[in-house]
């Protein structure tokens, strides 16, 4: 699995994978990524990448947004992480 | 994934990311209701876990009342909506119930045996805001034959295929297996292959309502099962990531019970066709529940305060070894209407954990699938209006 992680490449767009929703819960304060029989609430990090994951934004560009809004750097790694995780559990779908 | 029920079998708990499970003291809200929307079924199906006596329930919810179930239980916090039936495209309603729910903020599932489907209803569905489709087989003998021997089921799912993926849904394939059909599970995936489904649950049958009449001829040996794995495995390799299987083992052969509906009355919400709230499809075979009705009282009231709601939250109904058992947070005791069919007594814990006293009525069960397995005549009850008859319970042993 740990392959998975190196092979996004920067350039990636990813997206909500097909079937499924993100959406902000107001009842449980947190973005929930939902499908057919199961709900994942994330935690805010993982909210505030996965939502920014729109199929046209490369990985490069969500790094750039975060970083401005939260006024942080270095954040490339942990991005590439989290999507390759999500990509993994066939949340985001890495489009080229 | 599930069957269907319905399908959709096994639930996940929700919150794998950030946790968020509750524990037993805290009632978190429906998060997940299910629309049981019609009964009208054009199939007969000897596993439908629809009640037995379905012909005695009442008329069915207006479209009125299925929108005011919905915003009742949204402004609790329900999010998932799965539409099921009997076969849901059988209400003419089913759009505009797709459109409400959509405008609500629910994920919509809906769960078809794909009878009624056509290019304009998908169409209307997608507009209207429908997230996701399963297309299932509601039957098994009968259809599943007609399936395999290429007839007109196998033109209808095909068709059916193609507007799913036509209007970018991902193909979601339910097949539920038994002893009758799970020597084809290779025919079957080559089947799926063809009809470009993207991800296939194989799930065994679960033992209720007609499935329970008929579990004897529905079981199947441990050698079939086998074989059925071991086919999965290497239709597995032979397509990699194109098709995602899911094999779902009876549980008649594990030796821990699944963590039903990840307890009753934590997150799941029925609602069958005339109304009655239930805390699992299946529960209104449970003696001593009374079942409230979303005719004369509103989901929050169902939800926190009705006896059937209440009655398995918590533990402290479980009797022994369920009470002192430390994986009790885990299974929460099993199946409750498991454990009633087997033991007669729902606050047992579920015969198929082997610490249960009554373990041996599963392994027994197991071992007569193994006895008939192979026999040729087998005589199936086929889910009728004609023939309706209450669900029997297992006769005790002692
Ligand atoms: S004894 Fe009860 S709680 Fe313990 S594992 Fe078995 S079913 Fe689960």
């Amino acid at each position: 699995m740990s392959d998975a992680l190196n092979d996004i490449p920067l350039t990636a767009r990813p997206a909500i994978a097909r079937g499924m929703r993100l959406q902000w819960e107001p009842a449980q304060e947190a973005h929930v990524l939902l499908y057919p029989e199961g709900m994942v609430k994330l935690n805010g990090s993982a909210g505030q990448i996965m939502s920014r994951c729109d199929g046209v934004r490369t990985i490069t560009d969500i790094v750039a947004d975060l970083e401005r809004t939260y006024n942080q750097s270095g954040l490339t790694a942990d991005v590439v992480a989290f999507v390759a995780l999500a990509v993994q559990r066939h949340w985001l779908e890495a489009r080229p | 994934m599930t069957a269907s029920a319905p399908v959709g079998n096994a639930l996940d708990a929700p919150g794998a990311l950030v946790g968020g499970a509750q524990t037993a003291h805290v009632v978190g809200p429906p998060l997940w209701l299910l629309l049981e929307l019609t009964y009208r079924c054009p199939l007969h199906c000897v596993f439908c876990y629809n009640p037995t006596d379905f012909a005695n329930t009442g008329p069915e919810l207006t479209t009125a009342d299925w929108i005011r179930v919905l915003r009742e239980a949204r402004a609790l916090g329900a999010v998932q909506l799965g539409l099921s039936g009997g076969e849901p495209l059988a209400r003419d309603d089913l759009e505009e119930i797709v459109g409400e729910a959509h405008r609500l903020g629910f994920y919509i599932n809906l769960i078809t045996s794909g009878i009624g489907m056509t290019e304009a209803r998908i169409k209307a569905l997608k507009a209207a805001g429908l997230d996701h489709i399963q297309l299932s087989f509601q039957d098994s003998t009968r259809e599943m034959n007609d399936f395999l021997s290429s007839t007109r089921t196998f033109e209808l799912k095909v068709k059916v295929a193609q507007l799913i993926r036509a209007h970018d849904y991902p193909m979601v394939l339910n097949v539920v297996l038994h002893r009758l059909n799970i020597d084809h599970v290779e025919e079957i995936l080559v089947m799926a292959e063809r009809m470009g489904a993207q991800y296939v649950e194989l799930a065994n049958t679960q033992y209720y309502g007609w499935a329970w009449l008929n579990r004897d001829q529905l079981l199947p040996s441990r050698a079939q099962l086998q074989r059925a794995e071991t086919a999965t495995r290497r239709f597995r390799e032979r397509v990699g990531a194109a098709m995602q299987i899911y094999f779902v083992v009876p549980d008649y052969f594990e030796t821990r019970p699944k963590a039903c509906m990840s307890g009753l009355g934590s997150v799941f919400l029925a609602i069958a066709p005339d109304g009655t709230a239930l805390p699992c499809h299946a529960a209104r075979m449970l003696p001593g529940l009374e079942f409230p009705n979303v005719r004369a009282t509103d989901i929050g009231a169902i939800w926190y305060e009705s006896q059937a709601f209440n009655r398995f939250r918590g533990d402290a109904w479980m009797k022994e070894p369920c009470r002192s058992c430390p994986e009790k947070a885990k299974d929460f005791g099993g199946c409750r209407c498991q454990a009633y069919l087997l033991t007669g007594d729902a606050d047992n814990a579920d015969p198929v954990c082997d610490l249960s006293p009554h373990h041996e009525l599963v392994t027994a069960a197991v071992a007569r699938a193994e006895r008939v397995a192979g026999a040729r005549e087998q005589v199936l009850t086929f889910r009728d209006h004609r023939v309706s008859i209450p669900v029997v319970i297992e006769e005790k042993r002692t």
